[in-house]
């Protein structure tokens, strides 16, 4: 299953409860407002790190580098994708869950 | 003019750049109240914050494909709108410093056009404060 997230961690609890959701296995895009829980320092890290273990997560790039945030600061672990492969983890999963 | 009537005005801006039209209907509206000689003060706090970031980049053929209207709050110095404050928690916990910010100046006419930097980074009790002084508060 993919589950996306497009609003900031710190404005809503969208992403705490879907990583309290997501299975092991389950996959996790970051994207628009998303992408500011994928960074090193932030108060999130922890929660990210720890969901690495057991799941994918990704964030879009284009929405990284539209609000000024550096790819090379991401944290380990989460993978960077296109647009083109935003469209390729909606077609490789069965469902697709949008936390809003 | 004799009767003409300046007042305080603090823009409280509390949302990220892109997600929503927040924080762009927020820099217009400064825009238009500067026009009117008002005395002016942008806070930025929580996700705020993040409307200053430097290196915003939305090109329409590589990136999300939307106005890059971050250029603008460097143009907020000629507007003689230099009093703006970043709440000092909220980068903290975001993993930015003043660094990851935007640089953005004003020059003094008291001070023989010298090129001053516009940002303090304030704590919570300045930011209190500074919402305490005004005549108008307006939130986005």
């Amino acid at each position: 299953m993919l589950h996306t997230i497009n609003k900031s961690p710190f404005e809503t609890n969208s992403l705490e409860t879907c990583l309290r959701f997501a299975r092991a296995g389950h996959s996790v895009l970051l994207f628009e407002d998303g992408i500011y829980g994928a960074f090193k320092g932030t108060r999130f890290e922890s929660l990210i790190t720890d969901s690495l273990k057991s799941k994918n997560i990704y964030v879009l790039v284009p929405d990284v580098e539209a609000r000024g945030m550096r790819t090379d600061n991401v944290i380990d672990g989460i993978k960077t994708v296109d647009y083109a492969g935003f469209v390729d983890l909606t077609v490789d999963n069965k469902t697709v869950q949008a936390w809003l | 003019m004799e009767d003409e009537v300046i007042k305080k005005f603090l823009y409280v801006n509390r949302k990220a750049p892109y997600g929503t039209i927040y924080a762009l209907e927020s820099l217009e509206v400064v825009l238009i109240g500067a026009a009117f000689d008002q005395d002016v003060s942008l806070a930025f706090i929580d996700d705020g914050v993040y409307q200053l970031k430097k290196d915003q980049k939305t090109s329409v053929d590589s990136g999300a494909g939307m106005k890059n209207f971050s250029k603008t709050y460097l143009a907020l110095g000629d507007y003689d709108v230099n009093k703006i404050y970043v709440d000092k928690a909220s980068l903290d916990e975001r993993g930015l410093t003043a660094d990851d910010l935007m640089e953005l100046v004003y020059e003094d006419e008291d001070d023989d056009y010298k090129e001053k930097s516009s940002i303090s980074i304030v704590n919570q009790e300045e930011i209190a404060q500074l919402m305490e002084q005004q005549d108008v508060v307006l939130s986005f």
